[in-house]
Parts: C-alpha cells; structure tokens; sequence
C-alpha cells in the first residue's frame, strides 16, 4: 500500500515538474545552434587563413612571376639583385624531414612495437604518459638543445660540422617526433584484436613473428599515417630549425653546412628584416602557401592511406 | 614416470576401453592441475587422460571452467599475467610445463579453433600458409599444395578455389571458421584443440563443422569444448563434464548420456540446470 501510493506520487511529480521545465525545453532548442555557431567560428578562421595566403600570394606572383618562383634556384630576397626561387627553401625543409624520418620511424616504430606487443601493463602505463610529456615540450627548448647541446657533440664526431648546420636541427627535430610516431603507431597496433594474436600464437608464432606478421600488417594503414603526419609535424617544424639550422638558402645537399626552411624564412623576415608593402614582405605569403600545400597533401595522404589500406578486422 | 603414463589409461578406464587399452594411445594426461586467476581458483585438481584419434567432448555450465582447461594444453592461459597453474600435462609423455619445454613446439603440434572464427584480415592463401610460412616453409609449390590439401581438409576448397587471393574477411562466418581449421590444418598437428567453435554459427555451418570433425578424427585427436550437449552426444566418443573447476565425471559419451554415474551429471544432461 504505502509503495503504492509512493510511486503514485512519484509519477505525480515528475508531471507536476514537466509542466514547469519551458527553460529545459527552450535550452534544448538553443544548444544545437550554439554548438553550431562555434563550428562555424572555425571553419571560418580557417577559410580566412587561406583566403588571406591566397590573395597575398597573388600579389606577390604579380611583380615577381610564377615561373620565377618556381623555376628559379636561387632564393635572394634580401640582395641588391633579389631573386625568388623558392626551391633552395623546399630543399633545406625536406633535408631536415628526411634526417628527422631517418631518425623518427626507426625508433617510434620499435617503441610503439616494445608498448605494444612486449611491455606488460604496468610498463606501458608508465611509458605512453611519459612519452606523452615528451610531445608536450615547448619546440624553442628542443631547438636551444640542438644549438647548444647536439651540434657540439656532433662536432666532435665530424670536425668540419658549421655552428648552424642541417644534421643537428634535423635530427632534433627527428628526437621530438618520435613521442607522436610511436604514441599512434602503438594505438593502430593496439586496435589489433587480441583473438587475431591468440590465432597466430596458438599456430606456434613467437613473440616477434606475431608482432611483425600479424600485428603490424593489420595496423599499417594506421602506422603509415602515423609518417606521413609526422613528415607534416617535420615540415612545418618552425623554432628547431630556426635556432639551430641557420639562414642560408642553398641547393648543395650538404648537411654539414647551413641551411633555410621555409619556416626559418618567415620566421626571418616576420621579426622585421623587411617593410610592409615590399616584395619581400609578400614573399613570406608565397612560401606560407607553399607549406600550407606541403602539409595539406599530407594530411590528405594519411586520410587517403588509413581508409585505402584499411584491413578491416 | 614415463611407464606410469603408459600404464595409468588401463587402470582409470571403463571396460569397454580396456580391451582397446593395447593400441589405444594417449595424447595427453592432465595429473593434478590447478589453476587461479588471481584469487578464484577455475581449476582444481583435474585429472584427465585424452586419447589418440578420439573426439574428446568437454561440457558442463558457462564459468565450470572448461574453456580455462582447454587452453592449458596448448598454454594459452600463459597470455594472461595473473594466471598461475601446477600440477602437470604430460603431452606425448613430456611435461609442457616444465622450464625447458618450448611453447612453440607444442603450439605447432596442438593446434586450436577459437570460439569466434578470427583469420587473419590477409587474404585465404595467405591465412593457411601463414603456418608453414612462420615455420621455414618458402617453396611455393609446397605451399601451394598445402593451401590446396588444407582446404580441401576442412571442406572449403571447392567453396573458396577461385578466390583465394580475396581477404579472408569476406567470408561467411561459417567460413571463416572452417578457414580456421584449415590454417590449423597446414602445419599438420598431431591434436586439435576446439574452443566452442560452432557457438557462433548457424545450424547449416555447424552441421558442416560436426561433420569435419568426425572426418578428422582419422588424423587427429581432437579435444572439443561445446556448450551444447546433442553435440556432445553426436560428435565425442569420450565426454567430460566439468562444474565449478571439478571434473565430476569422466566417461565414454554413451555411458556419461545413457548412465551417468553421478547425480550432477545426470542433472545437467537432463538439463535440470546448466
């Protein structure tokens, strides 16, 4: 009787209350079209961004020329006679990616293989966190330890080696993306469903085989996209190479000595080497697009290799 | 020790397998097995002889430990670090848990069927020579005949021979099941362990999968866990029926359905509970 009457006036509160919630319902209305206003908010940012390197790259390729830009070797903004090539820029970048790669798959894969197929729980419950906070140190730190600390160890190994060089930025650069290879190597490896493991080691696999013929083929459309978007984190790298790359522009394929980025570029005429208004200023706009276009294809690379080699499991 | 082994079959089992005990071998005999996940013990003092080229049924209610059991003589129980066991399996007369015993070789020699079909996402040729690839095997004539023998073995062949370089995930997963067996097939193994493998099928691919069973029983022991009993009946020649980590009776399938010798048992074929 009394649990009766207690439900009876429960269910008479909750109607009693749901005459009273216009607030509730009004809100409920609201929220979606807020939630809709922020995703438009960046959305637009992003458009805004591009618009803008668009229209100044224009006005740039108007008083320098396409073909000069693109064909041309030599990049000498700042000279008397300037010329704007803007290969010996590309060149510089991809010298100091491909020495980061060198350095980042090796060892971010090997890691992500450890945390995923060796380490016991505890381990990886120590180390992913770890490698974590590595992600998370500030890029100006990791470029003052590759001026101050790995180009003169460096210099002991090879004598020649300039204080502003490409090895050592590129390898520092290479140091700091291996937390972001082996943190998303290991969750493509780890997404790999335990039964296929048991199924490879109930046919007598070892630890080893399981890992390199069943575990990572499964997860590499996963682990491919891991490089590809650690080559655009490497690309678009700015202070590393800043600091420790020096500033000149070449086309010599030499790591020993200085190199530019694109990024070391902008970063150089942004703190003021140049006028508003003057070709060079522009020039910055030309190169922001053409590292926009690098790390662009990139990032549609990694989309288009993790939904085409996708082994479904 | 060794002479034990031999000799223990005759002495624990029914008349009726007796008269056969001369040429009757065993695969496997299970001495005082214990087993804990942690606190829970799931396995307590198992004693078991499993013979050669039989179908040996193992039933009882989900949790009694079955599955547990069957994954111990193969030692994939080993995958998970808060297992502990003692007691011993001998395997073909070696103990598997002893330090220097290699867990590869009695993988390659005991292979498994998992509950859920899980093939490699590789393609069905790739699926049944990943065995023999991992073991030396690189001719590939050699591995051509196997994919053709091993399919042909767990009766895919004629289903599967114009795609084989399609990915295994595409199949049916009856199919897939039996692509299993098939990919246990190629390293030719001496028994076959199967965890449940129709609890996922239809009726049509349990049916088939049933029917495979009693084909390979002529080259293989095989030791089959079911949650269904009329499969029991229908398949095994030798059932165990275990509750709460005990075996409580361990017979011929005849005997165990028609007279078991213990209330228990009697009650979960009934199916009284269970």
């Amino acid at each position: 009787m009394n649990e009766r009457s207690n439900k009876t006036s429960i269910s008479k509160m909750i109607e009693s209350k749901s005459s009273q919630q216009g607030m509730k319902k009004a809100a409920e209305g609201l929220m979606p079209k807020f939630f809709l206003i922020c995703a438009v908010i960046s959305i637009l940012t992003t458009v805004g961004i591009v618009l803008t390197l668009i229209f100044e790259t224009f006005s740039f390729l108007e008083v320098v020329g396409i073909s000069e830009f693109l064909l041309s070797t030599e990049w000498y903004p700042l000279h008397g006679d300037p010329s704007y090539g803007v290969w010996p820029l590309i060149m510089g970048t991809l010298m100091i990616a491909v020495i980061a790669m060198i350095i980042a798959i090796p060892i971010g894969l090997a890691c992500a293989i450890f945390l995923s197929e060796y380490a016991s729980d505890k381990t990886r419950r120590t180390i992913k966190p770890v490698l974590e906070v590595l992600a998370g140190i500030p890029t100006i730190v990791y470029g003052f330890f590759a001026l101050t600390f790995v180009t003169p160890l460096l210099q002991n190994i090879i004598p020649d080696l300039s204080i502003y060089n490409a090895l050592s930025p590129g390898i520092v650069v290479g140091v700091m993306i291996i937390p972001m290879v082996a943190s998303l190597s290991e969750d493509a490896m780890s997404a790999v469903p335990q039964s296929m493991r048991e199924g490879a080691f109930a046919l007598g696999s070892t630890r080893f085989e399981v890992a390199m013929k069943v575990v990572l083929p499964a997860a590499l459309s996963g682990i491919i996209a891991s490089f590809v978007l650690a080559v655009s984190r490497a690309i678009g790298e700015t202070m590393i190479v800043t600091v420790a790359g020096g500033a000149n522009p070449t086309m010599d394929f030499d790591v020993t000595s200085a190199v530019q980025t694109m990024t070391a570029y902008i970063v150089q005429v942004s703190l003021g080497d140049a006028g508003y208004g003057t070709t060079e200023y522009y020039s910055i706009y030309a190169v922001g697009m053409t590292l926009f276009v690098f790390t662009l294809l990139m990032n549609i690379l990694a989309q288009f290799i993790s939904k085409r080699f996708r082994e479904a499991y | 020790m060794l002479a034990n082994t031999k000799n223990a079959p005759a002495v624990e089992n029914s008349p009726a397998q007796n008269k056969e005990a001369v040429n009757k071998k065993n695969v496997y005999k299970v001495e005082q097995l214990n087993l804990w996940y942690g606190k829970d013990q799931a396995l307590i003092n198992v004693n078991m002889d499993i013979p050669e080229n039989e179908v040996t049924a193992i039933i009882g209610p989900s949790g009694c430990g079955k599955s547990t059991f069957i994954k111990t003589l193969n030692r994939m129980t080993e995958m998970i670090p808060i297992v502990k066991t003692n007691g011993s399996i001998y395997y073909r007369n070696e103990n598997i848990f002893n330090k220097k015993y290699q867990v590869e070789y009695l993988r390659t020699k005991v292979g498994m069927v998992f509950q859920k079909p899980n093939p490699f996402p590789k393609s069905i040729y790739e699926n049944v020579v990943y065995g023999p690839k991992i073991h030396g095997i690189k001719d590939k004539k050699v591995l051509d005949e196997v994919v053709e023998k091993s399919l042909k073995g767990a009766a895919l062949w004629d289903e599967v021979k114009d795609r084989l370089k399609e990915n295994a995930m595409g199949l049916s997963g009856g199919q897939q099941q039996r692509l299993c067996i098939a990919r246990c097939l190629a390293i030719e193994p001496d028994v076959i362990l199967m965890d449940e493998p129709t609890s996922a099928l239809d009726p049509i691919s349990t049916l088939k999968i049933e029917e495979l069973v009693q084909d390979l029983k002529k080259d293989y022991s095989i030791v089959i866990v079911t949650h269904n009993m009329q499969q029991a009946g229908r398949i095994s020649d030798k059932t165990a029926f275990f509750l709460n980590g005990e075996v409580i009776e361990y017979d011929d399938t005849a005997t165990i359905f028609s007279s078991p010798q213990d209330k228990r048992t009697e009650d979960y074929i009934s199916g009284r509970f269970g």
